[in-house]
């Protein structure tokens, strides 16, 4: 199967079984994404496909042949300098799949998605409480939560 | 996780042979593929047959295409528009990343989250027909209290089915087209179905009639965002000279299937749009709840929540 990530082509040869997270982590050696629960509760594993963020642990490898896959590696973008001077981690275990699921999130505000805090339109879709509501599928279990909202506020303020 | 063979499916006739199961999102089967409670032989990937269409129908409603992703549905300018029951429901339910993953279809197919059916070392009539179920002595504060048999007390995990049952939606299959109220059954002596699908049977589309109503849901959790509900509620209502005219209740996460309240529905139509009818009306329906030991706070629980969204609805 041919999976394409962060624009690279990769041929593998993977049981189906694999999940895209252990396809990314064991046959293409990127190991940014997280494995923290393998259940997709946690969100260490969030990557984008088709620039939509999604927990790699639960999707079979083989069904993404040929979809744009992007993982930390490929990311450069203004969350990543906010979480640096936010000092949005201590660990850093989770700070992948924060960034990630940042990016993917900051796409899906631009488009005008609400979430389950949204009362109506026009209202500010990246208040404190809109962050933490869009955000809850990432723990941190450092707790650097207070930090990562201002992070991500100021990245998507640029 | 045991082994199977993949493939994907070319058309919408559906048809499995036996062992197989459709795969959709697959943010609850490839779980329980890995815990061992799901060993499909054969897997056939149903997200490239292009029902990911959400589509307006004569009269005001909605046909919403089975491989529609839950972010999608709930961020649908329609949907949000005329049925905010059903944007708020999706909303309410799962993280970000889980909607963009999962599916209509997958949504109203997905299995309870009881611990002893996710844990495929336990005793669960659900996964292992026959070998008993521990949660009536062990955990059950977040089963049951409605629809439950001696067998099973697992309660039906989803949001979005809640919404869908309080919109009259129609689930179209490969096969038929059924009442969504009509898809799930409840676990008598046979727990280990959850709906009344045919092996095989492929939901292709669910059908909205128009509302002309206000509608809400409103999700009780244990904590403030991304996790199951302790309980919810489904409400639409309409109120003309202060009686209540017509009106739409389903329950979350108290039966084991989405509760649609009738019984509460009848007993307030006509009524005054009072609090004292709203109470009224939701004793009626959980008259018939059987709690047991932990979980009989869902009874006031749920009786607040009927007349607190009730009271939003209409005033």
């Amino acid at each position: 199967m041919i999976l394409v990530v962060n624009g690279v082509e990769h041929e593998l040869d993977l049981d189906p079984r694999t999940t895209l997270l252990d396809a990314l982590r064991e046959h293409i050696g990127l190991t940014g994404a997280k494995k923290g629960c393998d259940h997709g509760q946690c969100g260490a594993c969030t990557v984008l496909l088709d620039g939509r963020r999604v927990n790699s642990c639960l999707i079979l490898a083989v069904t993404q042949q040929g979809t744009p896959i992007t993982t930390i590696e490929g990311i450069d973008h203004p969350v990543q300098r906010g979480f640096l001077e936010h000092d949005g981690f201590q660990c850093g275990y989770c700070t992948p799949g924060q960034i990630c699921s940042a990016v993917g999130m900051l796409d899906e505000v631009a488009q005008g998605w609400p979430s389950a805090v949204t009362d109506g339109g026009g209202d500010d879709l990246l208040s404190d409480a809109e962050v933490r509501e869009r955000m809850s599928g990432n723990l941190c279990r450092c707790g650097a939560y207070a930090n990562m909202v201002p992070a991500i506020k100021e990245a998507a303020a640029q | 996780m045991k082994t199977f063979t993949y493939r994907t499916a070319t058309d919408t006739a559906g048809g499995l042979e036996p062992g197989a199961a459709f795969l959709a999102g697959g943010t609850n089967l490839v779980d329980l593929m890995k815990l061992g409670v799901a060993t499909p032989d054969v897997l056939v990937d149903v997200t490239r047959l292009g029902l990911d269409e959400v589509t307006s129908l004569e009269g005001g409603g909605l046909r919403i295409g089975a491989g529609v992703r839950n972010s999608d549905l709930a961020a649908h300018p329609a949907v949000r528009r005329d049925f905010p029951v059903l944007s708020q429901g999706l909303l309410a339910g799962a993280s970000g990343q889980l909607r963009n993953m999962a599916t209509t279809g997958g949504n109203l197919l997905q299995r309870t989250r009881c611990r002893y059916f996710m844990d495929a070392t336990k005793p669960c009539n659900k996964h292992a027909p026959g070998t008993g179920c521990p949660a009536r002595q062990g955990d059950h504060r977040n089963l049951a209290i409605l629809g439950g048999s001696e067998h099973c007390i697992a309660t039906h995990p989803s949001d979005m089915a809640v919404a869908l049952v309080a919109l009259d939606a129609v689930v179209n299959t490969s096969q038929r087209s059924l009442p969504v109220s009509d898809l799930y059954r409840l676990p008598g002596d046979d727990p280990s179905r959850d709906t009344i699908l045919d092996h095989g049977e492929l939901i292709t589309s669910v059908d909205l009639p128009a509302l002309a109503m206000p509608s809400t849901y409103r999700k009780v959790r244990d904590r403030a965002s991304y996790a199951f509900a302790v309980s919810s509620i489904a409400a639409a209502a309409k109120v003309a000279d202060g009686r209540v005219t017509d009106v739409r209740l389903a329950f979350g996460a108290v039966a084991p299937k989405p509760w649609r309240a009738l019984i509460a529905e009848e007993a307030l139509r006509g009524k005054p749009a009072t609090r004292e009818s709203f109470l009224a009306a939701a004793d009626a329906e959980l008259a018939a709840a059987e709690p047991l030991k932990d979980n009989a706070f869902k009874i006031p629980l749920v009786r607040n929540l009927v007349a607190s969204v009730l009271e939003g609805l209409t005033s």
